[in-house]
């Protein structure tokens, strides 16, 4: 795996920071990943581990939320981006497909690509569109209101527009949440796809680990605000305690209600 | 009953009410993109009309030029108030945010008095004044262009918000202030420019009134007549403002016709509009266009 290779230095590189919302709330502490160029990186953990926080301060969004990275940097091809409003980071080449898709519902599926876009100074978006079309087929048919697509179509709009910013890294967060079992196989086979053909880079937060170790090559799995174990997606797919706790496989034998208490204990790694 | 009043009246109306319609949508405009109430939008069209009269009574131009200078100040007035008084507003009640445009309205309206005095001041002659005929009735080109240019206007405020990317990136702005950064917009600079073309697009209605009517501190009245225009179409739809604006100027007209013919009352026209205001707000709170937001079940 690429990630393990040194010489090769990582498209996005996040060294032991810390973050801190309203100035008293410490949510990561001392997290650390990197994401080659042209993988899919899987960020696993529970709900509160930190995970989207990641994702935002990679994205500059913490600012927005009275967040701040207090410790650590942010290094994005070779450049420390940690600081940098938002709107500037965009313009590097990292886009964040928003938890819950935050499309903009009174606009039309179009106006939402065009706006995906807004970077972007070259005639060639019009190509851009037609491409998202033909992931996205049934993007085309819809010309009403973004806000009344199915939670689906509004989930490949939402990636549609990040592609429409020709992005080098995509963060995405939860782009299972709320889509049924066929539509959540749909939108991975698509992930999996324009990582191939494109050569973006993606680095995924996902709940549905299964689903993101299948179309990521590395993992990283977080608890508390740090990362407590990391590897390949094939080691992670194997490793007991993820199947356990992650994967929902119930190890050797199934657990009875008195386990529960080692369920707790068990689960700290360090 | 007499009805040669009438007619000349309703389209008096239609006059007027599309200036109206484009001030209440350089309102809404500001309203949208940055949540501000700006109770200065008259000083707006003040500012404007005596800057073009000043310049084209200063120096020996031609009107276009100096409309067009004109239209530069007030691209950097608007910047130049959003970052100086808005922006450090920003995160404050909005309570302050609306105190302080109040305050820019009383200081402009007295800035302007100080400079240029207290008495209307007519522009020099720029149109022909012939009478034309439009429909049987007598009016004057000033009037037909007025309204033209409100229309050519409210043709690039549609143009702007449907096809340019600045355009769209204002609307999410308006949207979803996270949403748009994420996208790469710049919200302070959204911001600014909603001020600057509020400005501008203010003070060219500032500056067609002047030329009719002359210049007075009386142009700053738009800026009032201004919130039962937004209100009634509802406060954030800039099609809900145009119809806002043109509901105002025909029933102001209508209700000078009423009262002249039957009630005999006087002043009708200044209170009429906000009658209206009273009955739509009872029937329709969030006014005519208001925004329904769209929930998937």
């Amino acid at each position: 795996m690429s990630a393990a290779q040194p010489e090769v230095p990582p498209l996005l590189e996040v060294n032991n920071i810390e973050v801190v919302y309203s100035d008293v709330i410490l949510v990561l502490r001392g997290l650390s990943l990197k994401v080659p160029k042209g993988e899919i990186v899987a960020l696993l953990g529970a709900n509160g581990a930190g995970k989207s926080t990641t994702l935002k301060a990679i994205s500059g969004l913490l600012k927005t939320e009275d967040g701040e990275v207090t410790r650590g940097d942010v290094t994005f091809a070779g450049e420390r981006i940690n600081g940098i409003d938002p709107h500037l980071i965009v313009r590097r080449g990292i886009f964040q497909v928003m938890e819950g898709r935050r499309i903009v519902s009174d606009m039309t599926a179009l106006e939402n690509l065009r706006l995906g876009a807004f970077t972007r100074r070259d005639r060639e978006v019009g190509d851009d569109i037609e491409r998202v079309y033909g992931y996205f087929p049934r993007l085309k048919e819809r010309t009403g209101l973004a806000g009344y697509l199915s939670g689906g179509e509004q989930q490949m709009l939402a990636i549609g527009r990040a592609l429409m910013a020709r992005p080098k890294l995509i963060l995405m967060d939860e782009p299972s949440m709320g889509l049924s079992p066929l539509l959540v196989q749909e939108v991975f086979g698509i992930i999996r796809k324009i990582n191939q053909d494109l050569g973006v880079t993606i680095l995924l937060v996902e709940q549905n680990a299964r689903m993101a170790l299948s179309v990521a090559s590395y993992g990283y799995v977080m608890e508390q605000g740090k990362v407590v174990l990391d590897g390949t997606a094939a080691e992670l797919a194997d490793n007991e305690d993820v199947k356990e706790f992650y994967l929902g496989g119930h190890g050797a034998e199934r657990k009875s209600f008195r386990n529960l208490k080692s369920f707790k204990r068990r689960k700290r790694w360090l | 009953m007499d009805f040669t009043l009438f007619f000349p009246l309703l389209l008096n109306g239609l006059i007027v009410g599309a200036l109206y319609g484009v001030v209440a949508m350089s309102f809404v405009l500001i309203y949208k993109a940055s949540q501000v109430v700006n109770f200065a939008q008259g000083e707006f069209l003040l500012v404007g009309a005596w800057v073009c009269w000043w310049l084209l009574t200063t120096y020996p131009i031609p009107f276009w030029a100096g409309f067009l200078v004109t239209m530069c100040f007030m691209t950097l007035f608007g910047i130049i108030l959003q970052v100086v008084v808005l922006r450090p507003l920003i995160g404050e009640p909005v309570i302050s945010v609306i105190m302080a445009t109040v305050g820019m309205s009383i200081f402009f309206q007295a800035l302007m008095k100080w400079m240029f005095g207290v008495f209307a001041k007519p522009f020099p002659p720029i149109f022909a004044t012939e009478r034309v005929q439009v429909l049987g009735l007598q009016v004057q080109p000033v009037y037909l262009l007025s309204l033209v240019v409100s229309l050519f206007i409210m043709l690039g405020f549609w143009w702007f918000f449907t096809y340019s990317k600045h355009g769209l990136a204002m609307r999410a702005t308006a949207f979803d202030q996270q949403v748009a950064q994420s996208l790469g917009v710049s919200v302070p600079r959204v911001f600014a420019m909603s001020w600057a073309i509020s400005a501008v697009v203010s003070s060219v209605a500032g500056v067609v009134v002047g030329v009719v009517n002359g210049v007075s501190s009386a142009l700053s009245f738009y800026g009032i007549k201004v919130f039962p225009a937004v209100i009634l179409g509802g406060l954030d739809s800039i099609i809900g403002a145009v119809l806002g604006g043109l509901i105002v100027g025909v029933l102001e007209n209508l209700a000078q016709w009423v009262d002249s013919e039957f009630l005999n009352w006087g002043n009708m026209t200044q209170i009429a509009p906000f009658y209206a205001l009273v009955l739509i707000l009872l029937i329709k709170p969030y006014g005519l266009f208001g925004t329904k937001n769209i929930e998937r079940v």
